[in-house]
């Protein structure tokens, strides 16, 4: 059995029941050698629980079991129960044992009577078989014959007693009208409530027209319980409880593993993908995409080798895959080879807690990985509106305790749900950890679709929208232009893209013209300025020549002057008269 | 001739509780009164004999059969009332 959770204080022994949901809730099942009270309307599931609760201890613990049948005929009751698969004509050799006691129709009664000798005969029997369980199925019906209501309280304490005494693990069921047991006026089962160790009222209700069961704990003593109504489904095997999360019980795995989108851009957009066991929500009008985008997904993480569940409530499974691969996404193959489980549930009839119920289960059996839900808004439909949001809630928290990336896609119904921040009724919104909102832009007379992140936790994502693009080669973005304060997109884009393109090639044309202009100024300035060179050095030449030219000359003067005046014998010859 | 049948009866009690003491005190009393001398009563006792109270089906106590004459029939109860006992055991109160 399941190892109980750490966070349910117990200091009483439990008997596990098997029902998935309602040991978790119970901390590990009903207390042991104690008496269990549930009640319920007609067809609320007593019988079912209660016999759950025995085949499961005869099965897996070990515990054989008594089966008082004081309505039902037992095999009646086996009959039912057939469908279940539990085996129940094997498990009647030797682990099961039912005892009819059906008051006879045409009994005759005088006076007041006991069920002393009833529980004399199961004491035999118990001891004989070994039993450890025991349940008393619709003990109201025998109650019923006892004319005062102290007799009846008498009879309910000796059954309790003996219940005691016997130290078998007992279970009585009896009818009521759930909650409102009270009400009914039933005034022994009130007393049972208080006098029994754990009590569970099983209700049955519809809501325009869905029908919603829901299970409760009402008393549990000597162990805290779960104390919120959790709903339940009657299922394939059996009871299927779905126990509300308390904030202990489950951890998330929280995970800092990015998957892919299987779109590459979105993944750059959301910095490398979604965060592994993170629930994705993609809203969008009917025909943005959603579908499309949730398919994606499915796609990449099959070929990453991840088995997948697609749940789809608006079309057929084929035609789903029909539809997917027109843009490019094959999903046939990865079905074909079993990696993929797809799920058609119209969202017609059947209530939000039974289709959460039944992922639950269909995901638990094909052990996926990745689960898509398309589109999870038609949950909140006819007589779900209240409980919708609740079943969303639930299951973001299990696929998030389970690792489970969980991509829901949601329908906005209303154009002014459309608004920044708009929801739908769901209320997903606030849930979901990735929030991508699809989206028309009607320009120019064209539909285009824009995809806008507006959050994602914990990841830095960009704020552009960009432009989904659908082709038979599969999904891609690209880039908006942004033009007086519009976003363009589809031809208006394209318009754009290729004037941007021509501009850019006249101005590269018009660079690539000036560089040669400036190259040949360049080259001409230099060619002056080397011819400039040749005349400055003639300049500088000739400058020496001319000044090698005036000394020569000056010298030659000096010499001439010097030579005549001694050819003249004038003064200037003083000193060599001197000398002379 | 009616005179001439024996009635058989099998009372099933619970040892000595409340009701059981009761039923077999009324039941004592009835057959003294209106069939003297043409009666045979059975106690069974479920607490000291289990296994015959499955066997037979008896879940109520007390519970009383007329094992004869056929058909065999129920009564539960503490027999209280005993012109409904009397009734349905087929027994004529003014026959004696």
């Amino acid at each position: 059995m399941n190892s109980i959770p750490a966070s349910v204080a117990t200091s009483v022994r439990k008997a596990p029941t098997g029902i998935a949901g309602f040991d978790e809730m119970t901390g590990g099942g009903l207390p042991r050698a104690r008496t269990t009270l549930v009640l319920g309307g007609p067809g609320s599931g007593k019988t079912v629980l209660a016999l759950q609760f025995l085949v499961h201890g005869a099965r897996e613990c070990k515990e054989p079991g008594i089966f008082v049948a004081f309505e039902e005929s037992s095999k009646r009751i086996v009959g039912n129960a057939e469908g279940f698969g539990w085996g129940l004509g094997e498990l009647r050799r030797k682990q099961l044992y039912f005892l009819d006691a059906q008051p006879m129709s045409d009994l005759l009664q005088s006076g007041n009577f006991d069920v002393s000798g009833m529980l004399a005969a199961l004491g035999a029997q118990a001891a004989a078989m070994g039993a450890r369980r025991i349940v008393f199925d619709a003990l109201d019906v025998v109650l019923a014959l006892l004319t005062d209501a102290g007799a009846r309280r008498r009879e309910v304490y000796r059954l309790h007693e003996w219940l005691l005494a016997s130290e078998l693990t007992g279970l009585i069921t009896a009818k009521a009208g759930g909650d409102k047991a009270s009400s009914v006026g039933k005034q022994a089962f009130g007393f049972m409530q208080f006098m029994v160790d754990c009590a569970v009222i099983l209700n049955h209700s519809v809501v325009t027209g869905v029908s919603q069961r829901n299970l409760r704990v009402q008393k549990y003593r000597g162990s805290s319980f779960d104390e919120n109504e959790a709903p339940f489904l009657i299922g394939r095997s059996g009871l299927e409880v779905d126990a509300a999360r308390t904030v202990s019980r489950r951890q998330a795995r929280v995970s800092n593993e990015r998957v892919s989108s299987g779109v590459k851009r979105l993944d750059t957009m959301l910095g490398g993908g979604y965060y592994r066991g993170a629930s994705v929500l993609i809203t969008g009008f009917p025909g943005t995409a959603k579908t499309t985008l949730a398919g994606t997904f499915a796609e990449a993480a099959c070929r990453r080798g991840e088995r997948t569940l697609f749940v789809s409530f608006d079309s057929d499974s084929n035609e789903v895959i029909r539809d997917l691969a027109s843009v490019g996404i094959q999903l046939a193959r990865y079905q074909k080879s079993g990696r993929l489980r797809m799920a058609s549930a119209r969202a017609i009839t059947g209530s939000a807690e039974a289709y959460l119920v039944r992922i639950k289960t269909l995901a638990t059996e094909h052990h996926a990985r990745c689960i898509v839900i398309d589109p999870m808004s038609t949950w909140s439909r006819s007589g779900n509106e209240s409980n919708a949001h609740s079943v969303v809630e639930r299951l973001t928290d299990w696929s998030k305790a389970s690792g489970i990336t969980l991509v829901c896609t949601g329908l906005v119904d209303e154009m002014a749900r459309q608004t920044e921040g708009g929801t739908s009724s769901l209320q997903v919104s606030t849930l979901a950890d990735t929030w991508i909102q699809l989206s028309y832009l009607m320009q120019a007379g064209e539909r285009n679709r824009g995809l806008s992140i507006i959050k994602s936790r914990g990841t830095a994502h960009s704020n552009q929208v960009r432009e989904l693009i659908l082709s038979d080669r599969g999904v891609t973005l690209a880039d908006t232009y942004t033009a007086g304060g519009e976003v363009l997109m589809g031809t208006m884009r394209w318009e754009k893209e290729s004037a941007e393109r021509i501009a850019s090639e006249v101005t590269e044309v018009a660079s690539k013209l000036k560089r040669v202009q400036l190259a040949a100024e360049e080259a001409e300035l230099a060619v002056r300025a080397k011819s400039l060179q040749t005349v400055l050095v003639a300049k500088r030449v000739e400058k020496a020549l001319l000044s090698r030219t005036t000394e020569t000359r000056t010298n030659e003067l000096t010499r001439g002057r010097t030579a005549m005046r001694e050819l003249r014998g004038a003064d200037a010859a003083k000193p060599r008269r001197k000398r002379t | 001739m009616a005179r001439l049948i024996e009635f058989q009866f099998r009372l099933y009690v619970a040892g000595d509780t409340l009701n059981s003491s009761q039923a077999l005190a009324n039941l004592k009393v009835l057959c003294h009164a209106h069939l003297e001398n043409r009666h045979r009563i059975e106690v069974v006792d479920v607490f000291r004999d289990p296994g015959r109270a499955l066997a037979d089906s008896v879940f109520m106590t007390p519970a009383l059969v007329r094992v004869n004459p056929p058909p065999a029939l129920r009564i539960v109860g503490t027999l209280t009332n005993t012109a409904t006992v009397l009734g349905a055991l087929g027994v004529d109160p003014d026959a004696q």
